[in-house]
């Protein structure tokens, strides 16, 4: 019972920060909201016993990619909510196409049945995720890292400055 | 369990459907690619709960969680970086002012 009410202020607290980062016409704002929603999936988490998964959310979204949205936001800051509005001419096709797209998600999803069960979470499941990164799955890890890598080198040559 | 798993997945499709509509009617670049890591966000939502509610003997689900984390630090750094590099040279970062390459 507790759980289900924690459950339903979060979902509502989530969503609305999610609704407050796509509309809000301010884009400091949309990025304060988007650290709300990351907060909110994070409790979500959680509530799932995946508490390793809830700390990296908090480690790897608020702590990194918060942080780099801002300093984006910051380097381009000259049109933060001066022009005409935040919103693209085909918004309201987006809005209606969203809003029938979540109707029929729901729909399917209240009446699909899952073959669930209550089996409880193992207590080594963190050991479980370790392991499996350098046993079943090592090659997608290791892909992983070198995506990573190349990625990082990726951002420096981009957004370098170039003279000449 | 207290919480069914439709719940959860509901509670994704909302969270997925507001980060598609922020992809489609947002001006700013950096805007589209929040509405990207809340899609981001709405999917690894859906792995954990099937990984709690359908095979939580096994780390499967919570792995391909991880993988999407790093995928989308990747792709977050990639994009911003490409926003600043446009802005450097284009002064905008309008996507509608962005159309060098239409016909």
């Amino acid at each position: 019972m507790l759980q289900q009410v924690i459950f339903i202020l979060m979902a509502i607290f989530t969503l609305g920060m999610a609704l407050g980062t796509v509309t809000a016409r301010n884009l400091f704002h949309a990025a304060l909201f988007l650290v709300g929603t990351f907060a909110g999936v994070a409790v979500l988490y959680v509530l799932l016993e995946a508490e390793f998964l809830a700390v990296s959310q908090v480690v790897v979204y608020i702590g990194a990619i918060a942080t780099l949205i801002i300093f984006a936001i910051m380097l381009s800051r000259s049109m933060m909510g001066k022009e005409a509005g935040a919103m693209n001419k085909q918004w309201l096709f987006a809005a209606g196409g969203s809003a029938l797209l979540f109707i029929v998600l729901a729909m399917l999803l209240s009446k699909v049945p899952f073959a669930t069960q209550v089996a409880p979470v193992p207590p080594d499941t963190i050991e479980q995720i370790g392991s499996s990164f350098v046993g079943v799955y090592v090659i997608p890890f290791e892909v992983a890292s070198v995506l990573l890598l190349v990625a990082l080198i990726g951002a420096i040559m981009l957004a370098r400055e170039r003279h000449g | 369990m207290a919480i069914p798993l439709s719940w959860y997945l509901i509670v994704a499709a909302a969270l997925f459907c507001i980060g598609f509509y922020g992809v489609l009617a947002r001006r700013n670049a950096v805007a589209i690619l929040m509405g990207v890591e809340l899609m981001l966000n709405a999917v690894n939502i859906n792995f954990l709960a099937f990984w709690r509610y359908v095979r939580p003997e096994e780390p499967l689900g919570q792995v391909f969680a991880i993988f999407v984390l790093a995928v989308a630090a990747a792709e977050a750094a990639v994009g911003l970086a490409l926003i600043i590099s446009i802005y450097r040279t284009r002064k905008t970062i309008n996507i509608d002012n962005i159309d060098l390459l239409r016909g």
